[in-house]
């Protein structure tokens, strides 16, 4: 059976956007679709950055988001690795 | 008040903006690029910001501190990009009537700022070796 799907984009900072090689990575997940399976489709297309995503944060339109948080197609996600500002 | 900038930070512009007629209490943080962690020397620094994020927490932060403290003003500010040994990173200002207000609140706002704002640093070794801070 066929199964919609949403086109997100991930956007990506320091040492993710690095090891990625790339600001931004592009992923179709299976609609409807939350943080969480998110999370396994970046692992498994993108294992560069697994280790690291897996102790990183997610945010959604600019907020930390958890595993449950569902997905639309106009959310701004970002990978947001353990900060060291200041 | 809260800012990303990429020039250098104006700590005593900033403090003097944060004061108040009723404030008798002003603190200000620096945090400025220091030249050793562990036994690893840096040469110098890169911050990056996902800045439209790392805006919004600040504002987040302001809010909670004038929620809790009689706030007369606060400015926090980070600075992006190369910074050498020495450069001011972030500053944060208040103003209170008395200053154990003031203290608090200017330790409250630092320490969620380098909790909670996507901002991280790049340490740069002299001899070309770098990595980020995660």
């Amino acid at each position: 059976m066929a199964t919609d799907s949403l086109a997100v984009r991930v956007l990506l900072f320091a040492r993710a956007r690095e090891l990625a090689g790339a600001d931004s990575i592009a992923l179709a997940l299976p609609s409807p679709a939350t943080v969480a399976d998110l999370r396994t489709v970046l692992a498994s297309r993108h294992p560069a950055i697994a280790a690291l995503l897996a102790r990183s944060a997610l945010a959604v339109n600019h907020a930390f988001a958890d595993d449950s948080t569902p997905l639309s197609p106009s959310d701004e996600i970002a990978l947001i690795p353990p900060v060291s500002g200041g | 008040m809260f800012r990303l900038t990429h020039s250098p930070i104006d700590s005593a512009a900033l403090t003097e903006s944060v004061l108040r007629p009723g404030c008798g209490g002003v603190v200000l943080f620096l945090g400025t690029v220091r030249d050793l962690t562990g036994d690893v020397r840096t040469e110098f620094l890169e911050y990056e910001a996902y800045a439209p994020m790392a805006e919004a927490k600040m504002a987040e932060i302001e809010a909670d501190v004038r929620a809790r403290w009689p706030v007369g003003d606060v400015a926090i500010v980070h600075r992006l990009g190369r910074l050498e040994i020495g450069d001011v990173a972030v500053a944060v200002a208040v103003s209170c009537p008395h200053r154990a207000q003031a203290f608090d609140a200017c330790r409250h706002a630092i320490d969620r700022v380098k909790e909670l704002v996507p901002i991280w640093k790049k340490e740069n070794a002299p001899d070309g070796q770098a990595d980020w801070v995660h």
